[in-house]
C-alpha cells in the first residue's frame, strides 16, 4: 500500500526527517509514537504533500504510483486520506458543501445527511466549516469528510487530543469502521472472510494511546529526531514509554 | 446629521472629472417602446441583473430603456407601481418624499441630477399592513450610445408593510458609453421591512452616480443587497440609511468585484439616530485589476444602539483595495465595532480543499465562492443561480 524509503525532508533548510523507511500494507495499521517534535507531524504532512515540506532525498509509493513529488488532490484521489489537526476555517463554505465534494471523485451521490447523523453532525451541516468548532467539533468534521472521501490508507494526527471522555468512544468508533468496514456479523461472510476483506490501511500518532482501546493496531514505532526506531506491538511501546518515557529509544538508536 | 457625516458625503478627490457634455440627457435614446421587442441578447443581460421579463415570481415591474419608461405594472393591488413623472402629477408634486431625504445640493450629481431633465424612474408604494411575499422587479436599461440616463426612485413602505424590491441595472453591450444618475429615496414606515436588492451590469464606459438616501422609523427594518461583478468606468456611491425609530434596523451586503479598467469607490452609512438601533454593514470585494475603495460608516448618537462593520477584500492579480472603515460615536454607551481586512486566499485553505481532492482551481474557485457568500443575501432561488453563474464566468479572469 504505502512504501517510503529513505526519505529526507527539511522545513525552510531544517532537516525535519532525517531517512525515514517505513512499510505499511494493505490492511494494515501503524501506530506512530514519538515525543514532541520528532517529525511525528512532518511525517503525515509530507505524506499528503504540503507544499512547506520539502523532500531533499528518498521516495514515496503509494499503491504502485511513485507519488513523492505528486500535487496534494492527486494523492487524496488515489486514496490517502488526513484528518487535520488544526484545520482552517472557510467563511461562507457550508460544511454540507464540503463533505459532498469529498465523495465527488468517488463519482457517489452520498446521503451527506445519514452519515453526518453517524457522527452526531448533522446540526453543524450549515454551518461554515470550522468555524468556532470545538477540539471535538473538529474531529468529527474531519472524520465526516473521510467517511465522504473513503480513502484507502487513513492518516489522523493524535485523534483524541480535545477530545472529551464521551466524543472519544464516538471517534474511536468510526476511526475503526473507517479501518475495518462495518463490524456488523454479514449472513453472506464469516467474521474471518471479514476480516481479510480489510483494505484499508491507516498511519495514525498518537500521545496517550486511548485510541488502541477502540482499533486493532498491527505494529507500531517510535519517531525520535527524524529517525523511526524500536519497532514493536504497539501497545508494549505504549506501556514502555508510560514507564520509562522515550530515554530507552534514544539508547535504541546509538 | 453631524457635520464630519456632512463633509465626508461629498464625492471623494481621487475619481476622475469629467465632461457631462458628452452625454446627451434627452433626444439621442434609442426609444424602445415595447420590452418585447428586444433582442435575445439584451434580454439575457438583463436576466443576468435579475430582471425576469416574462415577468415570473414578480409582484409587478417598472421597466424603463434609456429615457423612457416602457413597462409599468402590478399584479398586486397593494402595491402601487406608477411612473415618477405620473407620481409627481397625481399626487402634487410627492412633497412628503421627492428630494426630501436626499438633498438637492448634496454635491455635483445631486445639483446636476435636479437641474437636467427628469427622465423617468419609480414610484412604488405598499399599502398599510400588506406583506408582498413577491419581489417587485424594475430595471433600468441603457441602450442607445452616449446616453445619459437622469432617473428618481421613490420607493414608500407603510406602517407594517413588507416588500422586496430587485433593481437591475445594465447597458445592452459592454463597450457602449453612458452616464447613470439615479437618485434613490426610501421611505420604511413604523414597522415596515424593505430589502432592496441591486445588481449592477454595467460597460467599461459607463459612469454610475447613485444617490441613495433611506429613512426608516420606528421598529422598521432595511436590507440591501448590492452585487456588481461586471465591468464598469467608475461608480460612486454612498447609499446612507438614517434609523430615526426606536428598535429599526438597517443590514447592507455587498459583493464587489473590479477587473482591470474599474474604479468602484461605494460604501454605506447607517446613523443610529434612535435608542435601541442596530445596524450591520458588509462588504466581500475582489479586485482582479481594477480599483476599488470599500467604504463604511456609522455613527451612533443614542444609546443603547449597536453597530458591526465588516469590510474583507481579496487581491488577485494587480487591483488595489483600500479599505475605510469609519466609526463614530457621538454618546457614551454606544456599541460600534469594525472588522477589516485586505489580502490574498490563505495557501493553507487551498491544501485543505485539495487534500480532499480538489485540484488547484477548484480549491481556490470554492474559497473564492464562500467569500462572496452571497447566499446570506436570501435572495430567490433563480435569481441566487444566476449570480452564482455570473461570478463563474467572471472566475475565469481571478486565477
Amino acid at each position: 500500500m504505502l512504501l517510503i524509503e529513505d526519505l529526507r525532508v527539511s522545513i525552510d533548510g531544517r532537516e525535519v526527517l532525517q531517512g525515514v523507511s517505513l512499510e505499511i500494507k494493505e490492511g494494515e495499521t501503524f501506530i506512530l509514537f514519538g515525543p514532541n517534535g520528532s517529525g511525528k507531524t512532518s511525517l503525515l504532512m509530507t505524506l499528503m504533500g504540503f507544499a512547506n515540506y520539502t523532500v531533499t532525498g528518498g521516495k514515496i509509493t503509494f499503491r504502485g504510483h511513485d507519488i513523492t513529488h505528486a500535487p496534494i488532490y492527486e494523492r487524496a484521489r488515489l486514496g490517502i486520506g488526513m484528518s487535520f489537526q488544526r484545520p482552517p476555517t472557510i467563511h461562507g463554505l457550508k460544511t454540507r458543501h464540503l463533505v459532498s465534494m469529498c465523495a465527488h471523485h468517488r463519482d457517489q451521490n452520498v446521503d451527506v445527511e445519514a452519515m453526518a447523523r453517524k457522527v452526531n453532525f448533522d446540526q453543524f451541516l450549515d454551518r461554515d466549516i470550522n468555524s468556532g468548532f470545538s477540539g471535538g467539533e473538529i474531529k468529527r468534521s474531519e472524520l465526516l469528510q473521510l467517511m465522504a472521501q473513503k480513502p484507502s490508507l487513513l492518516l489522523f494526527d493524535e485523534p483524541e487530543s480535545g477530545v472529551d471522555l464521551e466524543n472519544m468512544a464516538l471517534i474511536g468508533n468510526t476511526v475503526r469502521e473507517l479501518l475495518n468496514g462495518s463490524q456488523e456479523p454479514k449472513p453472506d461472510k464469516s467474521m474471518k472472510e471479514l476480516r481479510a476483506d480489510r483494505t484499508t490501511s491507516g498511519l495514525i500518532i498518537t500521545h496517550t494511546g486511548y485510541i488502541l482501546d477502540y482499533i486493532h493496531a498491527d505494529r507500531g514505532q517510535v519517531l525520535h529526531n527524524g529517525v523511526l526506531c524500536c519497532e514493536a506491538n504497539p501497545r508494549v511501546i505504549l506501556e514502555h514509554i508510560g514507564k520509562f518515557g522515550y530515554k530507552e529509544c534514544v539508547r535504541c538508536l546509538n | 446629521m453631524s457635520e464630519l457625516a456632512d463633509k465626508a458625503q461629498s464625492p471623494p478627490p481621487a475619481l476622475p472629472k469629467f465632461d457631462a457634455s458628452k452625454y446627451a440627457f434627452s433626444g439621442k435614446a434609442a426609444g424602445i417602446a415595447d420590452i418585447r421587442s428586444l433582442s435575445t441578447e439584451d434580454k439575457e443581460r438583463l436576466l443576468m441583473s435579475g430582471v425576469d421579463l416574462d415577468l415570473v415570481g414578480r409582484s409587478g415591474s417598472y421597466l424603463q430603456v434609456d429615457d423612457k419608461s416602457v413597462h409599468c405594472d402590478t399584479c398586486d393591488p397593494n402595491v402601487e407601481i406608477l411612473d415618477i413623472t405620473e407620481a409627481l402629477r397625481r399626487y402634487d408634486g410627492l412633497p412628503d418624499y421627492f428630494w426630501n431625504a436626499v438633498k438637492r445640493d448634496q454635491d455635483d450629481f445631486t445639483r446636476m441630477a435636479d437641474q437636467e431633465v427628469l427622465q423617468g424612474g419609480y414610484f412604488m408604494r405598499v399599502k398599510a399592513g400588506m406583506k408582498i411575499t413577491e419581489p417587485v422587479q424594475s430595471c433600468l436599461f441603457i441602450k442607445g450610445e452616449a446616453v445619459a440616463q437622469n432617473v428618481h426612485n421613490i420607493i414608500v413602505v407603510e406602517e407594517d408593510a413588507e416588500l422586496h424590491v430587485i433593481t437591475g441595472c445594465a447597458t445592452a453591450h459592454n463597450e457602449q458609453s453612458a452616464l447613470h444618475l439615479g437618485i434613490s429615496e426610501f421611505y420604511v414606515k413604523k414597522g415596515g421591512k424593505l430589502t432592496f436588492t441591486m445588481i449592477h451590469n454595467w460597460g467599461e464606459k459607463v459612469m454610475v452616480r447613485p444617490r441613495t438616501v433611506g429613512i426608516v422609523e420606528e421598529d422598521g427594518e432595511f436590507q440591501s443587497n448590492y452585487v456588481l461583478l461586471k465591468p464598469v468606468e467608475s461608480v460612486q456611491s454612498y447609499p446612507s440609511i438614517h434609523l430615526n425609530g426606536p428598535r429599526a434596523v438597517a443590514r447592507f451586503n455587498s459583493v464587489i468585484v473590479a477587473p482591470t479598467g474599474s474604479l468602484v469607490d461605494t460604501g454605506n452609512r447607517i446613523f443610529l439616530n434612535a435608542p435601541e438601533t442596530r445596524g450591520e454593514i458588509i462588504s466581500r470585494t475582489i479586485t482582479t485589476g481594477g480599483k476599488i475603495i470599500a467604504r463604511g460608516h456609522i455613527i451612533g448618537s443614542h444609546v443603547p444602539a449597536k453597530g458591526h462593520l465588516e469590510c474583507k477584500g481579496l487581491i488577485l492579480g494587480n487591483g488595489i483595495i483600500h479599505a475605510i472603515p469609519e466609526l463614530e460615536g457621538t454618546v457614551s454607551g454606544v456599541e460600534l465595532s469594525h472588522e477589516a481586512a485586505v489580502g490574498k486566499i490563505a495557501q493553507e485553505e487551498i491544501e485543505y480543499l485539495m487534500a480532499r481532492g480538489l485540484d488547484e482551481d477548484e480549491a481556490t474557485s470554492t474559497i473564492v465562492r464562500g467569500f462572496l457568500n452571497v447566499e446570506i443575501m436570501g435572495l430567490p432561488e433563480k435569481l441566487r443561480q444566476t449570480i452564482d453563474k455570473t461570478i463563474q464566468e467572471s472566475e475565469k479572469d481571478m486565477f
